[in-house]
């Protein structure tokens, strides 16, 4: 591949800048904040995998309720173990820049929300999001019944097929319609 | 074995899959599937040919999982292998293998069968998972096949080198499936490689190279729409590489001869301009102010607080050109080409002022040498045309004043349409839900206190919606809260009222003061119009805050109304300040009749000296300081003005000191010898206020629109005010403020905030036109003095500067009969373009209702198919497996075979069940059957001659009958763990 995590080359960069929808400063910051997670002896070697806890210490994950599955989408790790090379975190940066579309954001979005990843979003992963959005804390939770009634209802709306879970292509329909999913769907380095 | 279980679990997560209804393809790879299975039950003998056969279908599979994405090591090799076989061609391989030519038509149907598949790959995604540990192997002999092929292939290109068309049409149909299909763009690829290497240009014919030519474009189009695919960069890399290499080899070879050359300079200036206009979008975004600021606070509050700086940025930038205007085209031109100060009598100081002309005080209220300067309407001369440019500066003030105004109509507007078009349709409300779900999250929070006010309030509002829908929301006693709610209005209208009259007093009172001279007076009594409007503005939020918690709004609501009060307290100030302006004036102007009554007596007095004391005295020079004046109103405007921005300014900078910055540091420090929790406790830290803070601004602009006429330096001011409380606010809420508790999202109330500005921009340009319309300008200062009207420059414009004939034609085009049409018919222009917006919203609805039903059809369609795909696996499973029962146990197969046309009679209903996801119970018995066949056996064996297992079965039967209703609603592996502890 000729990768390399230690430097960008010119051409590796306006490689970059073609894929991603990443500034060429961005990228330089990227790669900056990359290295940081880097150990010393990781440094020299190409093409590193960050382990997710790493990766998770950065502060523009650290309060996000989505981070662990933010890394496993983004992961390209035969092991599934979430953890990001370089060009990882440049996708998932690219998907969450301002200026990716609206299609590749909301196609991560569903990836994201799909948290067993059967490529559709059923009560299972409703239920899971919405203990996501919801934080930790048992105050904030929500009554079983509560929950029923939230999924029954978010079903009803954006289940255009009845036939008990949200694909892909309802979920897109979705979220086109909503008028601030792009502005909301961003994280900045 | 282990492939046995394998398959079937395949075949599992393919009806699965289908059950989705993500494709209807599927049905035929399932019954392909179910076939193989088939076989493999019936012909245990016949394993080796299964086994060919699986392993032909495994490594179809696993060829196509080398395209997955996560599947590192499979791309390794692939990439190996293509390296392998394009070095292999390059050497022109003559040692490779000597492949007969079955083999290769086996490998093209393979091929082809292969891209049929490829279709399928997004979709089989998740099987491919299953054959993990398989792969590393399967992969290994993939490649040797693709080596034996590619040689092969190339084999054959030696073989009949001259004879094209084969080749051709092959590649052809490779090139169609590229286009049709971009997963299987990245194999074909590598077969195009192999092939096209050896095809030259010249021996193309004309359709040839169009079908090239358009390949070319296709990849072209691929690299441009690269980044827009979800795809890991790993596989971008790799197709962008491809394809560029792809396009370089055959760009070239479109053009011919000469055309060549010229070919080859355009690619390459292409390429060029492409690399510029990326380097010039990054130049751009580096450019663009603040934007670092911007983001980290983002990152910090979310995007509402965000929102305001960039609102924020968006005025500077108005503000910005409208100093352009008014900087270039009018202070400027008089500042350089104008008489010099002290020339004429309103350009110079009045004796009486001279003295303290230059105290700070003075300077300060913008009087002395700063209300004699460029500052002000009041120094303008009238002169048509000044300078060695011959300058029209009356006609340049008058247009700059009217260009401001449109330009800022222009673009708040087109701001508005722009972000109307952006949200849509997002008024309709029929997402309320999955909106709230999918979209509620801001991922800029990068702030754990942010975080969790977010948490609370995603909570709040998933609670509050599902109140609402339920309607179950109790109103405890209606009447309390709607005489509350009515008490609550009368108190704002009360303040309301009061502080309008409290300005109007101020004002008026000033007025007395004014006339008494300002030296006689303390400087609050100076400045206590300007005071008394800053403190309204600050106060009275705070007490509509404590007036609205008596009204029990929903705090979404509640945020409206306290926005909408403030915008009505921020009017009645203004307009009240307006109202007394114009009292103010009319003084002035009575004022201004008694001076010019005085003024030509005076004259008239000088000559009458003159000429008594001695006719032939050349005539007396008169210092244009002792020259007397009439007060001149517009300066005096533009004066209150420029006085209340500062003092607003002022005002708004030190409650930001005080109010945020001390609070901070107090309770920071305080903290720790205190005696209650300061923190988290009463004082606490500030929160940034959004909306406040955005109408602050909104109303701020308002001034200037409306007093930049009479004062050119104000959106000078109003730039230096902005560009300060950039970096002050951006400061202060970094370092003092904490998130808010009540997260909003931004761009819900962009547009609300734009609304308002467009109606401040009307309410504030109302007065500054009546002004310049109904009032006579001063006869002796700024440019339009000597004019009944400040208009009539454009008259004596037209007038002296243009042909007589376009005078004419503008005077018929300006009278009544002429425009009265032309307002009409832009009427019935905005009636039509607002009925045709109708109808098409209506068309819509009407389309999603259309797209609704399509899709239930289609839905329905799938599953009949699928219903049908089932019934054929169940036909086929009962011939095939009560086959090995029936010769051990009749009775048990019988009674199975009963319950087997139970579940299939039932089977309908589960398809319709809510979650489709399970698979269908029907199917998990026969998987269950078939993976487990042997265990039951072994039980059966045993138990035969027991007679007590014969109840126990149907026991189980019977179970399992009762059972399937309540499973339907847990997943598949939940049920088959629930029949193995069963049996």
């Amino acid at each position: 591949m000729g990768t390399t995590a230690s430097q960008l080359g010119k051409d590796m960069l306006s490689e970059y800048q073609e894929l991603t929808f990443l500034t060429k400063q961005e990228i330089l910051l990227a790669h900056k904040r990359f290295t940081e997670l880097l150990t010393r002896d990781e440094k020299d070697l190409a093409n590193t995998r960050v382990p997710i806890e790493r990766i998770l210490t950065l502060p523009e994950l650290k309060s996000n309720p989505f981070r662990k599955r933010i890394c496993h989408v983004f992961s390209t790790s035969e092991y599934k173990d979430g953890s990001l090379t370089f060009e990882d975190f440049l996708d998932l940066l690219s998907a969450f820049s301002d200026s990716a579309t609206l299609e590749i954001k909301s196609h991560y979005a569903f990836r994201i929300f799909d948290f067993d990843d059967d490529g559709t979003l059923d009560c299972g992963d409703l239920e899971k999001l919405v203990n996501c959005l919801t934080g930790e804390t048992d105050d904030t939770r929500l009554t079983p019944e509560e929950m029923r009634q939230l999924i029954n209802n978010i079903l009803e709306e954006s289940d255009i097929d009845k036939d008990g879970t949200v694909n892909l292509s309802e979920f897109q329909h979705v979220i086109s319609r909503s008028p601030d999913f792009v502005s909301s769907f961003k994280i900045v380095l | 074995m282990t492939r046995d279980s394998l398959i079937t679990s395949e075949n599992d997560v393919d009806i699965g899959l289908e059950f989705e209804g993500l494709d209807d393809e599927v049905d035929t790879f399932q019954e392909e599937h179910e076939r193989e299975r088939h076989r493999g039950k019936r012909r245990d003998g016949e394993r080796t040919k299964k086994k060919k056969r699986g392993n032909g279908e495994r490594r179809k599979r696993a060829s196509r999982g080398g395209q997955e994405e996560e599947k590192l090591q499979a791309r390794h090799e692939k990439k190996g292998r293509r390296k392998r076989s394009r070095s292999d061609q390059q050497a022109k391989g003559r040692e490779g293998d000597e492949a007969e030519q079955p083999k290769i038509k086996s490998s093209k149907a393979a091929k082809t069968r292969k891209n049929v598949k490829n279709e399928k790959t997004r979709k089989v995604e998740k099987e491919e998972k299953d054959e993990k540990e398989d792969e590393a192997e399967d992969e290994e002999r993939n490649v040797k096949r693709k080596k034996k092929h590619g040689s092969a292939k190339k084999e054959e290109n030696v073989e009949d080198g001259n004879k094209h068309t084969v080749k051709k049409k092959k590649r052809k149909k490779v090139i169609e499936t590229s286009s049709e299909k971009e997963t299987s763009e990245e194999e074909d690829n590598e077969e195009e490689d192999s092939e096209e290497k050896e095809v030259r240009p010249e021996t193309l014919t004309p359709e040839e190279l169009e079908t090239l030519k358009e390949a070319v474009d296709e990849r072209k189009k691929l690299i441009q729409g690269l980044r827009g695919k979800p795809w890991a960069m790993k596989k971008k890399l790799v197709t962008l590489r491809e394809s560029q290499e792809f396009v370089e080899k055959y760009e070239g070879a479109l053009g011919k001869g000469k055309g060549r050359k010229l070919y080859a300079y355009k690619v390459m200036m292409t390429k060029k301009w492409m690399k510029f206009k990326r380097d010039f979008e990054n130049f751009k975004t580096a450019c663009i102010p603040w934007e670092m600021k911007i983001k980290e606070i983002e990152s910090h509050f979310g995007s509402s607080v965000a929102s305001y700086f960039i609102f924020l940025r968006w005025m500077y930038g108005i503000n910005m050109i409208l100093f352009c205007l008014t900087f270039g085209l009018v202070m400027v031109p008089e500042a350089l080409m104008g008489r010099p100060y002290g020339t004429i009598p309103r350009k110079t100081v009045p004796r009486a002022e001279a003295p303290s002309a230059m105290d700070f005080a003075v300077l300060w209220d913008f009087g002395g040498y700063a209300q004699y300067s460029v500052l002000f309407y009041g120094y303008y001369n009238n002169q048509r045309a000044i300078g060695w440019l011959k300058f029209r500066m009356p006609l340049s003030y008058f247009l700059v004043g009217v260009g401001t105004v449109a330009y800022s109509y222009m673009v708040v507007i087109r701001t508005m349409a722009r972000n109307a078009n952006e949200s849509g349709v997002g008024d309709d409300n029929s997402f309320n839900f999955s909106w709230k779900m999918f979209t509620s999250w801001d991922y800029l929070i990068g702030n754990p206190e942010t975080a969790d006010n977010k948490f609370a309030s995603i909570t709040t509002s998933f609670k509050e919606a599902i109140l609402e829908e339920q309607e179950s929301r109790k109103d405890d006693n209606i009447h309390l809260t709607r005489f509350l709610r009515v008490l609550a209005n009368f108190l704002v209208l009360c303040c309301l009222a009061g502080s309008g009259y409290l300005i109007y007093f101020v004002v008026r009172r000033s007025q007395k003061f004014a006339l008494d001279g300002l030296e006689n007076h303390t400087w609050w009594e100076r400045n206590e119009v300007n005071m008394v409007m800053s403190l309204l503005g600050m106060f009275c939020p705070m007490l509509f805050d404590v007036i609205s918690a008596l009204e029990n709004y929903h705090p979404r609501v509640a945020l409206q109304w306290q926005l909408g009060r403030i915008f009505a307290l921020f009017l009645g100030n203004l307009y009240t300040f307006i109202i007394a302006l114009m009292d103010e004036i009319n003084l002035k102007r009575e004022e201004e009749k008694i001076v010019k009554f005085n003024i030509t007596t005076w004259e008239a007095s000088l000559y009458n000296i003159t000429a008594s004391e001695n006719s032939t005295a050349p005539p007396v020079t008169i210092q244009p300081a002792d020259v007397p004046r009439g007060p001149c109103w517009e300066t005096m405007v533009g004066q209150e003005f420029v006085r209340l921005i500062i003092s607003d300014t002022m005002t708004t900078y030190i409650t930001l000191l005080i109010g945020d910055f001390l609070r901070a540091v107090l309770v920071r420090f305080l903290n720790y010898c205190w005696c209650w929790d300061l923190e988290a406790g009463f004082p606490s830290y500030s929160e940034f206020d959004v909306s406040g803070n955005v109408l602050g601004l909104i109303f701020n602009q308002g001034m200037i629109w409306m007093g930049a006429f009479y004062a050119p330096c104000l959106p000078a001011l109003n730039l230096l005010r902005l560009h300060v409380s950039m970096y002050l606010q951006c400061w202060a809420v970094m370092c003092c403020n904490v998130p808010q508790e009540r997260v909003f999202k931004a761009s819900g109330s962009n547009n609300f905030y734009m609304a308002m500005l467009l109606v401040i921009l009307f309410l504030s340009t109302l007065p500054a036109i009546y002004t310049i319309v109904t009032i006579p300008p001063s006869f002796d200062c700024g440019p339009f003095s000597g004019k009944k009207r400040m208009f009539d420059v454009i008259q004596e414009t037209l007038e002296s500067d243009f042909p007589a004939w376009f005078s004419k034609v503008f005077s018929y085009a300006s009278n009544p009969g002429l425009v009265l049409p032309f307002i009409l018919l832009m009427a019935l222009a905005i009636y039509y373009l607002q009925s045709t917006s109708k109808s098409y919203k209506e068309a819509n609805v009407e389309l999603k209702k259309k797209l609704q039903t399509q899709n239930e059809e289609n839905k329905k369609k799938n599953k009949l198919a699928a219903l049908k795909a089932q019934m054929d696996l169940e036909e086929a499973r009962k011939a095939a497996s009560p086959s090995a029962e029936h010769q051990k146990n009749n009775n048990a197969s019988t009674d199975q075979e009963a319950d087997e046309e139970e579940d299939r009679g039932r089977s309908p209903r589960m398809y319709n069940s809510k979650n489709g996801r399970s698979p269908p119970p029907p199917r998990h018995d026969g998987h269950l059957t078939a993976t487990r066949a042997p265990a039951p056996r072994n039980y059966q064996h045993g138990s035969q001659v027991s007679a007590g297992y014969l109840p126990g079965f149907t026991l189980e039967n019977e179970a399992r009958m009762h059972r399937v209703p309540s499973l339907q609603r847990h997943g598949g592996s939940e049920k088959t763990k629930q029949h193995v502890t069963q049996d």
